[in-house]
C-alpha cells in the first residue's frame, strides 16, 4: 500500500518534532481554537427561541443578569452548550488518537465501527429499558453511558481482532470497520423497527446526533471521561510520535508497542462512548477536527489538544448554526455530516496528486 | 483473477442446479411464515383462491415471494456488473451509495409531492440512483482510480453518509414522512403488493438488456483497462452501458422494497467460486443466487421475529456485514 509509505515520511517529521517541545504554530492554532470555542459558546448561549445578546449572556454568567435571563442561561442553554463543547472535545481527541494510531486519517471512530457499537449499546438501552425516553431519566442516565461503553469496547476488540493478521494493516482495519458498521447498523434498525413508534422516533432523532435532549446529568459522564483520559492521552503523546515510524522502529526505540496501542485504543473508545451516550453519534467530527488542525498547524500528525478544541468548535458552532440560522430543530449531527462528508470526498479526489490523504 | 477451468457443460449444470435452488426457495417461501402451510395446502390455495387458505397464499405469500425473486435477481446482477466494471470485489449498490441516493430521492418525493405511488417512487428512485452512482464513480475516478477497493468503498461511504444525513433531515421534520420512511427504509417485502410492479419490471428488463450488452466489455475490462482498450473496447461506451444497467436494476429493486444491501456484494462472490470469472456465466449465476439468497433471508426474518417479523433488509445488513468482513479477511482485496 503506497499510502502507508508516504504516511511514513510524514511520520518521520512528526517524530523529529516530538522531542523538541511544541512548535510555535501549534501553540498559535491551539490558542485560536480556544478563543473560537469560547466565542461560539457565548453565541450558542445567546441564540435560540428567546434570543439574548452576547453582552447579556456575559453579564448573566458573571452574576449580573435579570432572573429571566438567569433562567434561560443557566437552566436551558448552558447544559446544551457545555455538553456540546465536551462532546466535541471528546470526539476530536478520539479522532486524533485513532488517526495517529492507525497512521491513516480515515481511521476514525465513525468508520472503524466504534461509534456504531456505542450507538447499538445505547439504543438497546433505550428500547429494551422500555420506558419513555428522556435523557434525564434516572435509570438510563446511569445505564446508558455504561452500556454504550460496553458496546464500543466490544466492537473495537472485535474489529481489531478481525483485522489482525500477524500485524494490523490500516486499510484492512478500515474495511473491516465498514463491515462492522453495517452489521451493527442493521442490528440497531432491527431494534428500532421493533420498538414503539414514540421510542422509534426518539431513537431515530438520537441516532443522527443531537444536543437537544442533553442535560447536566448526561454532561457529567463526558466531563469525567475527559478529566481521566486527557492526561493519559497526553502522556502517550511522545510514544504516538514515535509509533508513526512503524512498529519495527518503535520497538527499536524502546516503545512497548502493544501496551501503548492498547492504552491509545481504550482512551479513544471510552471518549467516543462517553460522547455518543450524551448526544448520539455526531458524525464526522472525529474525522474532520484533527485533519483541519493538522493542516492549520502543518504538523505530521494531528496535535491532540487543538484537535479536541477544534472538535468543540465544530459541535458548538454547528449547533448554534442549526438553532440560529436553520428553520426548525435540526440536529447538529446533520450539520456536521453535511460539512464533513463533502470534506472527506474532497480529500479523496485530491489523492491522485498527493497519493496520500495525510 | 481466479478463472475456473470448468467446461461449459459443467457451468451449464451449475446454472441448472442454481435454478433448482431458486425453485426450492420459492416453495419454502410459500410454505413458511407466521403459520406453516404444507405443500398440499399451498397447492390448494394456489389453484383455488376462493378458499380461506387461498387468501393467505395469494394475499401475502405469493406477492412477497415473487417480489423477493425479482429484487434478488436484479440486485445480484447489478452487483456482478458493478464488481466487473470497477474490478472491485467490495462493490455493492448498497455500500457504494446508489441505494442511499434512491432513498433520498424517494423521501423527497414523499415530502414534497406527498405521494408514494409505485410509479413516482420508481422514477424518483431511478433519478436518485443515477445521480449517486455518477457521483461515487466520479469521485473515485478523480482520485486514485476505480480498481483500488479502498477509495471507492470510502467514497461510497461518504456519499451515503451525506445522503442519509439529508434524508434524516427531511424525515425528522415531518411525521408522515417518518412513518412512511421508517418501514420502507429498512428494505422489507412484507405488506407489498403486486400493484405497479409492471412498471418496475419494465425498468428491470431494460437494465437486464444493458447488462447483457455489457458482458463482452466486462470480460475485456477484467484484463485491465489498457488491454481492453487495445482489444478495441470503447471504454466510455462500456462504462455508460454498465452504469445504465446498474442504475436501472438497482432503482427498480429499491423502488419496490426500499434499499436492500449486500445481495449485490455476496451473490457475485458465490457465483465466481462456482462458475468462474467469465461474465457470460457469472451474470445469470449471480442473478439466481441473489434471488435464492433474498428469499432465504426473508424466510429467516419471518421465522426469528415471532409475531413482529424482521425485515429482509435488516437480516441482510447483519449477515452482509459479516460477509464483507470475511471477504476483506481473505486478503485478496486487490485480486479481482
Amino acid at each position: 500500500m503506497t499510502g502507508l509509505d508516504t504516511n511514513r515520511t510524514a511520520g518521520v517529521s512528526a517524530g523529529n518534532r516530538a522531542g523538541r517541545g511544541v512548535p510555535a504554530r501549534v501553540v498559535a492554532v491551539t490558542v485560536a481554537c480556544l478563543l473560537a470555542a469560547v466565542a461560539l459558546a457565548l453565541v450558542g448561549i445567546a441564540v435560540g427561541s428567546s434570543s439574548l445578546t452576547v453582552p447579556d449572556v456575559v453579564r448573566t454568567l458573571f452574576g449580573g443578569g435579570s432572573p429571566a435571563h438567569e433562567l434561560v442561561v443557566f437552566e436551558l442553554r448552558l447544559p446544551r452548550v457545555v455538553g456540546g463543547l465536551l462532546v466535541g472535545a471528546a470526539l476530536g481527541l478520539a479522532g486524533a488518537l485513532t488517526q495517529t494510531f492507525a497512521r491513516n486519517p480515515l481511521a476514525t471512530p465513525d468508520i472503524l465501527g466504534v461509534t456504531s457499537g456505542a450507538a447499538l449499546g445505547a439504543v438497546s438501552a433505550i428500547v429494551l429499558a422500555g420506558g419513555s425516553y428522556t435523557v434525564g431519566a434516572g435509570l438510563l442516565t446511569l445505564g446508558l453511558p455504561a452500556v454504550a461503553t460496553l458496546g464500543a469496547l466490544g466492537t473495537a476488540a472485535v474489529v481489531y481482532g478481525f483485522a489482525w493478521r500477524g500485524g494490523v494493516d490500516s486499510y484492512r482495519l478500515i474495511l473491516i470497520g465498514i463491515g462492522a458498521t453495517a452489521t451493527l447498523g442493521g442490528l440497531t434498525s432491527y431494534l428500532i423497527a421493533r420498538a414503539q413508534i414514540t421510542e422509534a422516533a426518539a431513537a431515530s432523532q438520537w441516532l443522527v446526533g443531537s444536543l437537544s435532549g442533553i442535560s447536566w446529568a448526561s454532561v457529567w459522564p463526558v466531563l469525567l471521561a475527559l478529566v481521566v483520559i486527557v492526561p493519559i492521552a497526553l502522556a502517550q503523546s511522545a510514544n504516538l510520535g514515535i509509533s508513526q515510524l512503524g512498529d519495527d522502529i518503535s520497538v527499536g526505540l524502546g516503545v512497548a508497542v502493544q501496551r501503548h496501542r492498547l492504552i491509545v485504543i481504550v482512551c479513544a473508545v471510552v471518549l467516543t462512548a462517553a460522547a455518543v451516550s450524551a448526544s448520539g453519534p455526531i458524525e464526522f467530527v472525529a474525522f474532520v477536527a484533527p485533519q483541519i488542525v493538522r493542516r492549520l498547524a502543518r504538523t505530521g500528525r494531528p496535535p491532540l489538544v487543538s484537535s479536541a478544541l477544534m472538535g468543540a468548535v465544530i459541535v458548538t458552532g454547528g449547533d448554534a448554526f442549526a438553532r440560529g440560522v436553520l428553520p426548525g430543530e435540526v440536529p447538529v449531527g446533520i450539520v456536521t455530516a453535511v460539512i464533513g462528508a463533502p470534506y472527506l470526498i474532497w480529500l479523496l479526489t485530491r489523492r491522485k496528486e498527493r497519493e496520500s490523504l495525510s | 483473477m481466479p478463472r475456473s477451468v470448468a467446461t461449459s457443460s459443467r457451468r451449464a449444470l451449475v446454472l441448472v442446479v442454481l435454478g433448482l435452488g431458486v425453485l426450492v426457495m420459492t416453495v419454502v417461501s410459500l410454505m413458511l411464515g407466521s403459520n406453516l402451510l404444507g405443500v398440499g395446502t399451498v397447492l390448494t390455495g394456489l389453484f383455488d383462491p376462493s378458499q380461506d387458505v387461498g387468501s393467505v397464499v395469494w394475499g401475502s405469500r405469493v406477492p412477497r415471494t415473487v417480489l423477493g425473486l425479482f429484487v434478488g435477481f436484479c440486485l445480484g446482477i447489478a452487483g456482478a456488473v458493478m464488481q466487473g466494471q470497477t474490478r472491485n470485489p467490495l462493490a455493492d449498490p448498497g455500500i457504494f451509495g446508489v441505494s442511499a441516493g434512491a432513498s433520498l430521492a424517494v423521501v423527497i418525493g414523499v415530502y414534497v409531492l406527498g405521494t408514494s405511488s409505485i410509479t413516482t417512487t420508481l422514477w424518483l428512485a431511478l433519478a436518485g440512483a443515477a445521480v449517486a452512482s455518477v457521483v461515487v464513480f466520479g469521485v473515485a475516478a478523480l482520485g486514485r482510480g476505480l480498481s483500488s477497493p479502498v477509495p471507492l468503498a470510502i467514497a461510497g461511504t461518504a456519499v451515503s453518509a451525506l445522503l442519509i444525513a439529508l434524508t434524516s433531515y427531511l424525515v425528522l421534520s415531518d411525521e408522515t414522512t417518518l412513518a412512511a420512511y421508517r418501514i420502507w427504509v429498512v428494505g422489507s417485502l412484507s405488506g407489498r403488493t403486486l400493484d405497479g410492479v409492471d412498471a418496475a419490471l419494465l425498468f428491470a428488463v431494460a437494465g437486464l438488456v444493458f447488462a447483457a450488452a455489457n458482458i463482452r466489455s466486462l470480460n475485456n475490462l477484467a484484463l485491465g483497462t489498457e488491454l481492453a482498450h487495445g482489444l478495441g473496447e470503447n471504454l466510455l461506451r462500456a462504462r455508460l452501458v454498465g452504469l445504465a444497467a446498474i442504475t436501472l436494476l438497482t432503482a427498480s429493486a429499491v423502488a419496490i422494497t426500499g434499499p436492500i444491501g449486500f445481495i449485490g456484494l455476496t451473490a457475485p462472490h458465490i457465483g465466481r467460486s462456482l462458475v468462474g470469472g467469465d461474465h457470460y456465466w457469472l451474470l445469470p449465476a449471480s442473478g439466481l443466487i441473489g434471488a435464492s439468497l433474498l428469499l432465504a433471508c426473508d424466510v429467516i426474518g419471518r421465522l426469528i421475529g415471532g409475531n413482529a417479523e424482521v425485515s429482509v433488509g435488516v437480516v441482510l445488513t447483519v449477515l452482509g456485514g459479516i460477509v464483507f468482513i470475511a471477504i476483506v479477511r481473505r486478503g485478496r482485496i486487490a485480486a479481482l
